[in-house]
């Protein structure tokens, strides 16, 4: 068995009203970031699998990413294999 | 007759479900997590509160609880299933009910009274409404705004599954799509709403509407036992 690090990307679907972007977004030009748009707030999820290859690692993070870690209905996701960002982790 | 009031760790409405359920007729009886059967409750409450703090999603963490094993299966022989706020989202999340619940859009948490018209009398949860009486009931959540994709939201109307919703003079606290406050399954035998009928199940609440629904809800139950 190896250990594989994954890192899931969770965002809003497109056409989904993101509350927490708009207000981010509404707050920028008081650092007169004004010319910046499209402000999308999501979440990131880390874990480590135990498997004997990425590929089966990876089949078992895209279930539980489809069935469990995001709400297909209202989010999209994007899994990468990775390491954990140091100075985050922990 | 008997009421099963489901308690998850975070669940903060469950006596008030309780004494509800009481108030409407039933034998009531609260149902631990970690439980693995009814204890023989002919109906069941998926209470308010913060099922597992809400990690994740809310409701997304508490459908893994032993108990909603035999809540499924509950639901699927037809038994009476109703949600309420962080139940509803539970059931939602469950795959029970249509639809998701989302931040509301105001972003801020939304603690008030509002005003439900209730768009079908024909269903074991509203029986007992008199036709054209809109409903007063609190309010207490920050991820209530209902999403379901236009089409099969148009498909859940037609249907008919589409039971509450909010209306004037208040409004819409939440952002939900086309105003839904509450939904049935295909069968109308699991209800989840985001209002608090059990917040107002006595005059000295200041509204006894709630008490409307839970008492539909008892009743439909109590023939249901009769019959078998």
């Amino acid at each position: 068995m190896t250990r594989f690090c994954f890192s899931i990307a969770i965002m809003p679907r497109e056409g989904i009203l993101d509350p927490q972007g708009k207000a981010v977004e509404a707050a920028l030009p008081q650092l007169g970031a004004s010319t910046v748009h499209g402000v999308r707030i999501g979440r990131r999820i880390e874990l480590t699998v135990d498997a004997d290859d990425a590929s089966t690692a990876r089949e078992v993070v895209e279930k539980l990413a489809a069935e469990f870690l995001a709400n297909p209905l209202v989010e999209r996701w994007a899994i990468e294999e990775a390491q954990p960002l140091a100075g985050i982790a922990g | 007759m008997k009421v099963g009031v489901v308690v998850f760790p975070g669940s903060n409405c469950d006596r008030d479900a309780l004494h509800g359920a009481r108030l409407a007729g039933a034998q009531a009886e609260l149902l631990w997590h970690e439980d693995t059967d009814l204890h023989g409750a002919d109906a069941v409450i998926l209470p308010g509160g913060f099922a597992y703090g809400d990690y994740l999603r809310a409701g997304a963490i508490a459908r893994f609880s032993p108990i909603m094993g035999a809540v499924r299966a509950h639901a699927a022989r037809g038994g009476l299933l109703l949600g309420i706020c962080n139940g509803f989202q539970v059931l939602t999340e469950a795959g029970l009910l249509p639809g998701a619940l989302r931040r509301n859009t105001t972003l801020r948490f939304e603690h008030r009274w509002v005003r439900l018209s209730v768009e079908r009398h024909d269903t074991p949860f509203t029986r007992g409404i008199p036709a054209g009486q809109t409903l007063r009931l609190p309010i207490a959540h920050g991820e209530g705004s209902y999403y379901l994709p236009d089409a099969e939201l148009d498909d859940l109307e037609q249907s008919g599954q589409v039971i509450f919703r909010y209306g004037p003079p208040e409004g819409n606290p939440n952002g939900s799509v086309r105003d839904v406050a509450g939904v049935t399954d295909a069968s109308g035998r699991v209800c989840g709403l985001m209002p608090h009928p059990e917040r107002a199940a006595e005059a000295l609440l200041g509204s006894d509407d709630g008490l409307l629904l839970l008492r539909s809800m008892v009743e439909s139950a109590a023939q249901v036992e009769a019959v078998a």
